[in-house]
């Protein structure tokens, strides 16, 4: 790869400027109660990171920090090393299943499509070939054959999967997804781990709301600790263990043994 | 005329602003002859007049058919209500400064500014009262509403104690005069009707995604408040141009109805426009059909009812969602399981 030293340095230098996200110190509160509190972290490009923490931690609330939807109080984001709405264009973002009303009249197919509204921009219409994009995209998810049902015939787990499709038709580089996991089927929840997977060898870059401790080990080669400050952040085998949990969590005992034995169990495998 | 209001001005603040209550009253007041209509003669189709009229509402139905979806969708549809109601006392302020000014009060371009100006008066005052901590928008809704109106009846019963006010016929406003309608109206509210469903057509792709998912589309870096507030300009357009032959109180329906109806008959947000607006503009007609062969019939009542009626139908026929195609579904799954 490298043809000459000085370029080689360059390009490493340069990759370890533009990393897909970059939070210094970032605290944001709401009437005068903070709701993050000095987070740092660095995200590097091809992980798979699981935000962990209780609710009320902050774990939404950092997503919207990233995509500058709420004012900060303090602390800097760098999305590929940039500020976030210049780099918009390159983030996907997964909202929660329950935020939006499943009854409205619009088929599988045109939610997807709604991925692509930017890059067709204002006053053009939906063509053919947008259409089929968001057909591949389904296609991978394995809901082809349900782009024109109405959303609310779907199952949950249809539903969490037209979401992601929607992501995954922007073609972006870093995903914020809020709570893929939560409520889905088996099936689903395999396809999407399948999916977040690819999408990490592709050195795609995925932050996940994940509330199910005992996966944590398993879907997440790195993981954030959240709980109003960052607990811990970094690989999943040193990071996640029963004290960090405890700091985490708190004296919420029977999630702590859930995770623990989830360790044992995967250190035996 | 002054008891009559005070009876609304009750149900008003009983109802807090329960439109359907005034729909009611004034349908009961038609029906008993109290309330002021047209003194015209039965009209027949090939009147240039009621030619006139029903290009006119039928253009208004539609307009109103269509931004309803979106008013409807968003859950703003209520705020039309209030936004129709605090028009009253705009109307009458207008006419008042005319005639103070020596200019003709009774010009239907004039009255329909103070109206807007009014109504978006009425808006704003309701945005800022829910912001207040232990305000709750819907009781900010029933302040402005009842508030804006009581002022209203009060400024409208002033304007008709004036020699020039009591041919004025500011009433017409509240429960709609179809047959009132000029050839002018009719070329301005078409004119606004077309207007309206372009910039509805420009936006659809965008208002749809707005309406769907709000959180989406502001981590897109769409300008949530801005289209928000293009519905409300909708809205408020399709309102001030329906004053005239709905009535401030009943023109809620015609944005809420049309919209409702359509759900049952489709699944996808562009037929539904399409159905909605069709409806509204059927509705809108016939209604003004009606209350022109029945001359103590009002309008905007009238078409409320021929709206309901199709309602109705949708609600038990429509094949996306109908009580019937429910049942039929649900017959198709039980003879799968035996």
């Amino acid at each position: 790869m490298n043809n000459g030293t000085d370029f080689g340095r360059q390009a490493l230098d340069r990759r370890a400027v533009t990393a897909p996200l970059e939070i210094q110190h970032l605290t944001v509160s709401f009437a005068r109660k903070p709701v993050l509190w000095d987070v740092t972290f660095v995200a590097s490009a091809g992980s798979l990171i699981g935000v962990v923490g209780p609710n009320g931690a902050g774990k939404s609330t950092l997503f919207k920090a990233i995509m500058d939807l709420i004012p900060r109080q303090g602390g800097e984001i760098r999305v590929f090393g940039d500020r976030f709405t210049a780099q918009r264009r390159r983030v996907a973002y997964v909202p929660q299943r329950e935020s939006v009303d499943w009854d409205f009249p619009v088929t599988a197919g045109e939610v997807v499509t709604m991925g692509l509204y930017s890059e067709i921009g204002w006053f053009r219409r939906v063509t053919r070939e947008h259409r089929r994009r968001a057909l591949a995209a389904m296609e991978r998810l394995g809901i082809a054959d349900l782009a024109n049902r109405q959303i609310s015939e779907l199952s949950g787990g249809q539903q969490q999967r037209t979401f992601l499709a929607r992501a995954l038709v922007q073609q972006a580089d870093l995903y914020l997804l809020d709570e893929p996991f939560s409520a889905v089927d088996a099936a689903t929840e395999t396809i999407i781990v399948e999916v977040l997977r690819e999408l990490r060898d592709a050195g795609k870059t995925a932050l996940v709301i994940h509330h199910d401790l005992q996966t944590v080990p398993s879907y997440f080669d790195t993981v954030l600790l959240l709980n109003l400050r960052v607990v811990a952040f970094g690989k999943t085998d040193e990071v996640f263990q029963a004290e960090n949990l405890q700091k985490t969590y708190g004296g919420r005992l029977t999630l702590l043994d859930e995770a623990t034995e989830a360790m044992r169990h995967r250190r035996t495998i | 005329m002054n008891g009559l209001c005070d009876t609304w001005l009750g149900s008003m603040i009983i109802g807090g602003g329960n439109w359907l209550l005034d729909g009611l009253t004034l349908l009961a007041l038609g029906v008993f002859g109290t309330a002021p209509t047209d003194s015209q003669g039965p009209v027949t189709w090939a009147d240039y007049n009621t030619q006139v009229v029903l290009i006119g509402t039928s253009c208004l139905g539609f307009a109103a058919g269509l931004v309803g979806c979106f008013a409807l969708l968003r859950r703003q549809a209520l705020v039309g209500d209030a936004l129709s109601h605090a028009t009253l006392p705009g109307i009458a302020a207008a006419f008042l400064l005319a005639e103070f000014f020596g200019g003709d009060g009774k010009r239907l371009e004039w009255l329909l500014l103070g109206a807007t100006c009014s109504g978006i008066l009425g808006m704003w005052m309701m945005m800022q009262l829910e912001r207040l901590p232990r305000i709750k928008p819907d009781a900010a809704m029933g302040i402005i509403l009842s508030v804006f109106f009581g002022a209203g009846i009060v400024l409208v019963t002033i304007v008709q104690q004036t020699e020039a006010g009591h041919a004025a016929g500011l009433e017409s406003f509240i429960y709609g005069k179809a047959a009132s309608m000029l050839r002018r109206d009719t070329m301005m509210i078409a004119s606004m009707a077309v207007a309206v469903s372009v910039v509805v057509g420009l936006f659809f792709k965008e208002l749809k995604l707005l309406c769907f998912d709000e959180g989406f589309a502001l981590a897109r870096g769409y300008p949530v408040s801005r289209l928000n507030a293009l519905i409300l300009a909708l809205v408020t357009v399709v309102t001030v141009i329906g004053l005239q032959a709905v009535g401030l109180i009943l023109i809620i329906a015609l944005l809420v109805i049309p919209p409702s109806a359509a759900r049952f008959w489709t699944n996808s947000l562009g037929p539904m426009c399409w159905i909605s607006a069709g409806i509204g503009a059927m509705s809108a007609a016939a209604g003004a059909i009606a209350s022109a062969w029945a001359p103590d019939l009002p309008s905007g009542p009238m078409m409320v009812m021929t709206c309901s009626g199709i309602f109705a139908i949708s609600l038990i026929c429509g094949p996306a969602r109908g009580v019937l195609a429910r049942l039929a579904r649900r017959r198709d799954a039980a003879g799968r399981r035996t």
